[in-house]
């Protein structure tokens, strides 16, 4: 069975990888290109724990295959931090104690960012339903729904300088 | 030591304990550095996969590996021939003793499979690919026998027996012949039956509980890696790796010399790690194949292979005098076990009536195997299937007494001095104060809307203590670095630095907390039973009062004057002879002279901690139903707990809110579905519904801080007492919904349906 070479851009990077043809973009995210940051907790798309963002569109990565990934741009949780900053996503989750053993966090944060990408000022409701295909078990969603609004406020404010 | 610190140390006197900081592990658990079970990998390893039985009970009749190791790239093929046969052994574990050959037998099935997806086989090859092709080729042939799964039936005298050795323990004389009732436990005060024949008002009802899972969202992983002179190192994610060390050990026949286990950070756990399933296999394979190996479950597998907790069925009755007082109890519970004795049914005896001050009950109990998975611990075990059953029964009590669900409880509370009905006479517990916190909330004043109802329950879990290793180093700047045994779940080392840096006098972001490998620091128990930040937190705070008493040596050889004469205060050696005329000198400034005074400075301290304190919760809920669909959505929650003292507030209230998601979980939606071959037919989380985002309103949580006065800043468990209440929270809430009773969990819109309509019909 032979592989097929996949060129794609990683948070920003170039990224080449060999894929067989029934990978899929989570195998080959963390296996071929060490980034493990995205977790297979069921392999069947209804955890949310591989979430990352492919051209702008949050997907789960355990159900597209690695060679789909071709010439996409594919943002993953390694890349939400920037020159050495917390997004204010990520900083909001630490502040709120959004996270417990933190094994949904990367997905739960990237499904996050794709809300806030979408709709910079959604209402609880909206970002409960947007975020409900990111199962977390330990935290009962409370502190994540506060910590993804309050962060929603600090980027609108962010936005529009006083 | 001069000073003794009070115990509890005074809130108000508290600079760090008490507050919310970032919690130590947090970027890198934001940025997806944080490395879980499936995360670590080792040069040259092979990828390890487990044959699982299609049967729910077989007899296996012969295993042809053969054909898998005659397979390129196939590296080995281990069966229950690789391990040695355990004789019947108890061992101490976590939250619940285990039986050293059942666990073998579950790890590997030897003789019988006794549930689908029991392994009989594993595999280790050159990839995943080539790992389920050699799957495919190994040859079993089964001589399928009759299987049982629900509680009931196994309890039959003509049920398929599991286990021909097994006799019930705990009745008068022993049986004649096997049963399939492992134990049946019997707790007796008083005379219920006349009790119950002067009771003025007496209630009763059936409940029944399917099995749940503890639904963690990371799979069980593990790399395992046995070297040529036999030592063996194991990478896994579990809730203790002193226990993964002693069971891998035991079920393997080496010794725990041998063997290092370096704990993964764990992606969830609640119980459902305290025990193993992989790790064994791994090392198996790796010294069969000679190289690493890498062991990952998939979600289908964690479902039909790993532990939830028991199905039930439950009798309960209630009698009381019209003032409400309670005067009789009879609580029967039947709990499945899975395919090995040991369902948490003695720890749901001891906590059905703990909240309750009763002066005459029987409880009894039975543990009964089925051809399911072998049950784990699961968060509070038992005490959250009890707790529906007695909880639902207060309510309908409550109801017939006209009186209000609150008041009832507080008539009856358990209180300082109460003996309790599982034995120990209660000290410093929080009950009544977390009733009175509830009674007094704004949400139990709200206005209901239509097709809403308001419920009420209460829970106990007892907490432990235990074994605990603690090491505090003090670096040359003066920083510190707190080792500890205890693999982080929710976020232990948090509270960990946090007890540390209230201790030493230094800010908690002076304080870099670890989670060593087993050979890297003295024993602890697992990560379970609401033990760490309790036992491991007091070992912690052991460890650096005695760097403390070091420190207070220190400054004495450099002041010249006696070691009485020196204080520990605000990170600060302070002189308290006046004419000595000194400054006080910092941790910093004795940490850069620590050559001088005598060489580094460390100190490690290994305790078995008693006196944890019992925690009561209090839960409120309202729900809306939907007539026409019969759906029913938590609307409201509000659960009050006596947590000692909140160490880091935030993780007590995310531990509450936690414990509420899962338990509303198992109220509406969570079960095991078996088909008629016994057949799991949910394994994921497609069909086992777990509650998402949008299932779920806010979930508040009201501290009650009743100190325990036997840890050093007043800490009691937390983590389990909050699942104990919801269940019968949102039974009763349905209940005030709509007027009908459903004893049956899951409360799913087909059988709230059904029985709306039932009502109507009349």
């Amino acid at each position: 069975m032979s592989k097929i070479h996949v060129t794609t851009t990683v948070n920003g990077d170039p990224a080449e990888f060999l894929a067989t043809p029934g990978m899929t973009l989570l195998d080959a995210l963390r296996d071929e290109l060490g980034l493990t940051g995205a977790k297979e907790g069921c392999g069947s798309g209804d955890c949310g724990a591989c979430s990352v963002i492919v051209d702008g569109r949050l997907v789960c990565s355990c159900l597209m295959l690695a060679a789909e990934a071709e010439g996409q741009r594919v943002e993953t949780i390694e890349g939400m931090a920037q020159n050495g900053q917390l997004h204010p996503l990520q900083q909001k989750f630490l502040e709120h104690a959004a996270l417990q053993c933190g094994f949904c966090t990367p997905g739960l944060l990237m499904g996050a960012k794709a809300l806030l990408d979408s709709n910079p000022d959604p209402t609880e409701t909206e970002a409960r339903y947007f975020l409900a295909g990111n199962l977390c078990r330990c935290t009962g969603y409370d502190k994540v729904i506060r910590a993804v609004l309050d962060a929603a406020a600090e980027l609108r404010q962010e936005r529009t300088p006083a | 030591m001069s000073e003794t610190l009070e115990r509890p140390a005074a809130k108000a006197d508290l600079q760090v304990v008490g507050t919310r900081p970032i919690r130590p592990d947090g970027a890198d658990k934001v940025t997806g550095r944080a490395a879980y079970g499936a995360d670590f990998n080792m040069p040259g390893q092979l990828v390890g996969k487990v044959l699982r039985s299609p049967h729910a009970h077989a007899r296996i009749v012969s295993i042809d590996a053969s054909k898998a190791k005659a397979l390129p790239g196939a590296k080995a093929v281990v069966t229950a021939a690789d391990f040695p046969d355990l004789a019947s052994e108890v061992l101490e574990g976590g939250e619940q003793a285990s039986n050293l050959r059942d666990l073998s037998l579950n790890v590997m099935a030897r003789g019988k499979a006794l549930y689908h997806g029991h392994a009989v086989a594993a595999v280790a090859a050159i990839s995943s690919e080539v790992a389920d092709e050699a799957l495919s080729r190994i040859k079993v042939t089964y001589e399928v026998l009759p299987h049982v799964t629900e509680v009931e039936a196994a309890m039959a005298p003509d049920a398929p027996l599991l286990h021909d050795h097994l006799f019930t323990e705990g009745l008068e004389a022993r049986p004649d012949k096997p049963s399939n009732v492992a134990r049946r436990h019997r707790n007796l005060r008083g005379d219920p039956e006349a009790a119950f024949a002067d009771a003025d008002v007496v209630v009763e009802g059936r409940y029944v509980t399917p099995p749940v899972h503890q639904g963690y969202i990371e799979p069980q992983a593990c790399v395992a890696a046995w070297a040529e002179d036999g030592r063996c190192d194991v990478w896994s994610s579990s809730q203790g790796q002193f226990m993964v060390r002693t069971y891998c050990a035991k079920v393997l026949g080496v010794e725990i010399s041998d063997i290092r286990v370096t704990p993964a950070e764990i992606g969830g756990g609640f119980g459902g790690k305290t025990t193993v399933y992989l790790e064994p296999l791994a090392l198996a394979l790796s010294r069969a194949s000679g190289h690493p190996v890498k062991m990952v479950m998939t979600r289908e597998e964690v479902f039909r292979a790993t532990g939830p907790t028991s199905g039930s069925v439950m009798n309960v009755r209630f009698g009381a005098k019209k003032d409400g007082t309670i005067t009789a109890a009879e609580v029967e519970l039947k709990f499945q076990a899975g395919a090995f004795p040991g369902s948490p049914v003695g720890a749901a005896c001891m906590t059905a009536l703990a909240c309750y001050d009763v002066p005459n009950f029987l409880i009894t109990g039975y543990d009964v195997v089925n051809n399911t998975p072998k049950v784990a611990a699961y968060r509070a075990p038992g005490a959250p299937i009890a707790a529906f059953a007695v909880e639902s029964a207060i309510d309908d009590l409550a109801r017939a007494l006209s009186m209000d669900p609150i008041a009832l409880r507080e008539k009856n509370a358990v209180r300082d001095g109460t003996k309790a009905s599982y034995g120990p006479t209660y000290q410093n517990i929080g009950y009544v104060e977390t009733l009175a916190a509830i009674r007094d909330s704004e949400h139990y004043k709200a206005p209901l809307g239509p097709n809403q109802g308001r419920g009420v329950a209460v829970g106990f879990w007892f907490n432990v203590g235990g074994e605990s290793t603690a090491a505090v180093n003090i670096a040359e700047d003066g920083s510190a670095v707190v080792v500890t045994g205890n693999p982080d779940i929710g976020g232990s080392r948090a509270s960990m630095a946090m007890m540390a840096a209230e201790t030493l006098g230094i800010p908690v972001e002076r304080v870099r907390p670890m989670v060593a490998d087993t050979a890297s620091i003295g024993y602890s128990m697992l990560t379970g039973g609401s033990r760490t930040t309790f036992a491991t937190g007091m070992a912690v705070v052991q460890a650096a009062e005695k760097v403390i008493a070091d420190l207070k040596a220190r400054a004495a050889k450099l002041w010249d004057v006696p070691a009485d004469q020196v204080e520990w205060r605000g990170g600060e050696a302070i002189c308290l002879d006046p004419k000595a005329d000194k400054k006080p000198l910092t941790l910093e400034t004795l940490a850069a002279q620590s050559a001088r005074t005598g060489g580094p400075i460390a100190a490690q301290v290994s305790i078995n901690a008693q006196g944890a304190g019992p925690g009561f919760g209090v839960h409120l809920c309202d729900v809306e139903v939907d007539p026409e669909t019969g759906q029913v959505s938590v609307v409201r929650y509000t659960a009050a707990q006596d947590v000692g003292r909140a160490i880091h507030p935030s993780y007590v209230e995310g531990q509450v809110q936690g414990g509420v998601a899962q338990g509303v979980g198992w109220a509406l939606n969570e079960e095991y579905i078996f088909d008629a071959q016994g057949q799991m037919e949910n394994p994921g989380f497609l069909d086992y519904r777990m509650p998402v985002a949008s299932d779920l309103p806010m979930l508040d949580a009201i501290l009650v801080e009743v100190p325990n006065p036997r840890h050093p800043y007043g800490a009691k468990g937390v983590g389990e007492v909050p699942i104990v209440p919801p269940l019968a929270a949102v039974a009763n809430a349905l209940r005030g919904a709509t007027g009908v009773r459903i004893p049956a969990l899951p409360l799913s819109p087909p059988k709230v349906l059904a029985a709306l309509d039932g009502a109507k019909a009349g």
